[in-house]
């Protein structure tokens, strides 16, 4: 479970995440929209510890993240947008010093790290450095490292960049079967068709701000917006662009 | 839309070198901004410490220049055999930090896609990247020059336009290592792809490096003090001459500005460097003209696919077996990446050499060749040889312990967002540093003092000394190297040559030198007991000396840990 309570992010007089409160109950595959800017990885990356909140409250699976971070953080798996890793760390070796954060280590991480590398095709790659890795390869790394300490909690920025479709299909799959065992995943995402094929329930970010939050038929009705899909919704909220101005575009 | 027509006569953009530099002045300004935005004590500190190093070394030139300058018979020529000296210190420098900044700027930095796509003529990116990189290299010895050049020009009475001739000699002089090094680099890229260059890159710079301070070692520049040992004046002004060649361009930077402050009218040096200087970068144009593209090509190339060290982890594990899992893997890792990567590993190479020159030097040293000399002088030659263990340990702090921080940089998402309680991160981080450096330091000590033959007091008092000094002075690098972190960088040893490397550099040596102040006195009542012939009576004063010493050591270890692990939970991951 996560929980939020009037989480505020300020940078000098810029606010950036601006009193969100949210609540994302076990089982939940909740999706984060909002355009570039609107404060989505801010939000996240305090929800994953890494940056401080100005105010408000993170807490995973009932544990306040400033009080014990220790014991929320062994809860959560965080997966970034970049995927950077130690480029002179083999995929397994990377694998082992991420279970061993999470006070991890002995067969049967062993044993996990060769499931999951198997399962995201790495396995050939295992003992290779990670410096000779794709984009696409990296990124399933860093999914495996935030699956492998097996969390209660994973809250994911962008996972779909990079990845090809075997890998979306398959990350798809296992978000499912992760939520459906009673996990919570926060997810955010510019991909709407993702959004609207994956998320349980969907809150838009703009400002800082949620904006609009609730399953896809809850938002239509609540902006009254008929059988309108994610995307004419999303911009209807958050300001969209006319054929007139994008044609001034190419005028020379 | 516009018709095809217009699109044919439209012209060809052309922008200029100074567009291309733009965006890095504009950062190089927005973090000077972002500095001066600092608190004020932590502002008045930097004022405090730069103030403090710059005075220290202008005093020290100054001196020495006075000193030479009246010495009989080579006063007139001495200072600027020096001059030659001190500037062929300075080229080498900046040969290896041209080498290893141009393959960054040139092959490596992330902004090269853009520019290379981008519709910009190659002489003016070559232009460009040449000062980038001339600019990278050199501020810190230009920096350094600043309080030698004041010393020279203060001494010999310059007046107010010798800052414009040493300005018009120093650029050139800057100039021609730039060169060399990108032309060196970009010969190697065309032959190895970069990430294989930056490899051997690192043991050719570091392998030149190693040759030209045993050359200097081999020159036994010590004899220089010693005219006795020379059979006649001929002979000693013969010696003389060896370190420096009238081909260099050391030599002839050094002529320009001592032919300026001994009022002699030579325009020959002048126009030697000047015209070196332009044919180089004309030179290094067309060689890049040549060679940029296809090098360019194959730096985007060629990752390592030989793993080193695989046993490494099974070993160390048993060896940290009882530390924590998390704290034991961090090791560990940190072991693997610093071996694998040979930017780094390769250094020790150079550690190496550098230590056995300075064991070599000591050992050197005529103090029991002939007749017995005295205590006061085999004490002092102790008590600043401890001083000089110390300003190379710190150099070797910078080396391997300032940049750890840094190098983590762009993986510190994982570190934040993992149970891994930031202070373990700092204790394997510090220790990790400091414990190979602390057996080096005894190493250093205990070795020279043997051969030193130093007594028992000063024995204890040196190898407590450099024990405690070593605890703060690594723990001092981890502190500027959290306060200054370099995490865009592309090559792990330009971070030590960073602004925050030079202030940490700048504190440990201030501290070095409260330290060394501090023991003096009682150093000094040790020596008048050994000269009286009665025994050292230790006394509240030299207690309180001690005492004070060893605390501000430990304070410094202390609270340096403290800002550091402040500073890293603060860090925006």
């Amino acid at each position: 479970m996560i929980r939020l309570t009037n989480l505020t992010k300020r940078y000098g007089s810029f606010t950036a995440v601006d009193g969100i409160d949210l609540q994302v109950p076990p089982g939940e595959l909740f999706g984060f929209l909002g355009p570039n800017g609107a404060g989505k990885t801010t939000t996240l990356r305090m929800i994953a510890g890494i940056l401080k909140p100005t105010s408000g409250v993170v807490e995973i699976g009932g544990d306040d993240l400033e009080r014990k971070p220790r014991k929320a953080k062994t809860r959560m798996g965080f997966i970034p947008d970049r995927p950077f890793v130690y480029d002179k760390l083999t995929g397994a070796e990377f694998l082992r010093f991420v279970a061993a954060l999470y006070g991890q280590e002995g067969p049967v991480i062993e044993r996990r790290m060769d499931e999951l590398l198997r399962l995201f095709d790495l396995a050939p790659w295992k003992d290779e450095l990670t410096e000779s890795y794709s984009h696409g390869m990296r990124q399933k790394l860093i999914i495996s490292s935030a699956l492998i300490h097996q969390p209660e909690v994973i809250v994911v920025d962008e996972p779909m960049v990079g990845l090809d479709p075997k890998s979306a299909r398959l990350l798809k799959d296992l978000f499912k079967e992760f939520t459906q065992r009673g996990g919570t995943i926060l997810m955010s995402t510019h991909t709407l068709e993702v959004a609207e094929d994956m998320c349980d329930r969907i809150g838009i970010i703009q400002g800082g701000k949620i904006v609009a939050c609730g399953t896809m038929t809850e938002l239509r009705h609540q902006f009254a917006a008929g059988d309108a899909s994610l995307e004419d919704l999303f911009l209807r909220l958050t300001g969209g662009v006319s054929a007139l101005e994008l044609g001034h575009v190419f005028d020379r | 839309m516009s018709s095809t027509a217009d699109v044919l006569v439209a012209p060809v953009p052309d922008p200029g070198v100074r567009t291309v530099l733009l965006p890095k002045w504009r950062t190089a300004l927005a973090r000077a901004r972002e500095e001066r935005s600092g608190t004020p004590l932590k502002l008045l500190l930097l004022a405090l410490v730069a103030a403090g190093f710059w005075t220290a070394v202008f005093t020290v030139a100054y001196r020495v220049l006075l000193y030479a300058r009246s010495a009989p018979e080579i006063g007139s020529f001495l200072p600027q055999k020096m001059l030659g000296v001190i500037l062929l210190a300075f080229a080498s420098i900046l040969l290896l930090s041209n080498l290893v900044t141009a393959l960054s700027t040139f092959f490596l930095a992330k902004d090269l896609d853009m520019l290379i796509a981008a519709p910009i003529d190659w002489l003016r990116l070559y232009l460009a990247k040449l000062g980038e990189t001339v600019a990278h290299s050199s501020w810190m010895v230009a920096l350094l020059a600043v309080p030698i050049f004041s010393a020279y020009g203060i001494v010999y009475d310059g007046g107010p336009w010798f800052w414009l001739v040493a300005l018009g000699a120093f650029v050139p002089f800057l100039l021609l290592p730039g060169v060399i090094g990108a032309v060196i680099t970009l010969v190697l890229v065309n032959v190895f792809p970069a990430r294989r260059t930056r490899d051997l890159l690192s043991l050719v710079a570091i392998g030149a490096m190693a040759i030209v301070v045993v050359t200097l070692r081999v020159l036994q520049p010590e004899r220089l003090a010693r005219p006795e040992g020379f059979r006649n004046l001929v002979d000693f002004l013969g010696a003389l001459q060896s370190p420096t060649s009238p081909f260099l361009p050391t030599e002839w930077t050094a002529d320009i500005i001592m032919n300026w402050l001994n009022r002699v009218a030579d325009p020959l040096p002048i126009v030697l460097l000047w015209s070196t200087a332009g044919a180089f970068v004309v030179l290094g144009a067309l060689a890049h003209k040549r060679l940029y593209r296809n090098g360019f090509t194959k730096a985007q190339e060629g990752a390592e696919q030989y793993v080193r060290g695989k046993h490494w982890p099974r070993v160390a594990s048993r060896l940290l077996g009882r530390l924590p899992v998390a704290k034991r893997e961090f090791i560990v890792k940190d072991v693997l990446l610093f071996f694998r990567d040979t930017t780094q590993w390769s250094q020790l190479i150079l550690l190496a050499v550098l230590l056995l020159v300075y064991i070599f030097n000591i050992r050197a040293l005529p103090l029991f060749t002939g007749e017995r000399v005295s205590v006061l002088l085999v004490t002092m030659v102790v008590f600043l040889n401890l001083a000089l263990a110390g300003f190379v340990l710190a150099a070797i702090a910078a080396r391997f312990v300032f940049p750890s921080v840094s190098l983590e940089g762009k993986q510190l998402w994982l570190l934040c967002s993992s149970p891994l309680d930031l202070e373990a991160l700092m204790w394997s981080k510090y220790w990790t540093g400091t414990v190979p450096l602390l057996l080096l330091a005894l190493m250093i000590t205990g070795v020279t003092n043997v051969l030193l033959q130093a007594s028992p007091f000063m024995m204890a008092v040196s190898i407590g000394t450099i024990t405690l000094y070593t605890l703060a002075t690594s723990a001092l690098a981890l502190c500027f190297g959290t306060l200054f972190p370099q995490f865009d960088t592309e090559n792990a040893a330009q971070i030590p040559t960073s602004f925050g490397g030079l202030v940490y550099m700048m504190a440990s040596s201030c501290l070095l030198g409260v330290v060394i102040a501090l023991e003096a006195r009682p150093v000094l009542q040790f020596v008048r007991a050994n000269q009286a012939g009665v025994p050292l009576e230790i006394d509240f004063g030299m207690a309180l000396m001690f005492g004070a010493s060893a605390v501000l050591c430990l304070t410094s270890t202390l609270v340096a840990l403290r800002i550091g692990l402040r500073r890293i939970r603060e860090l925006d991951a």
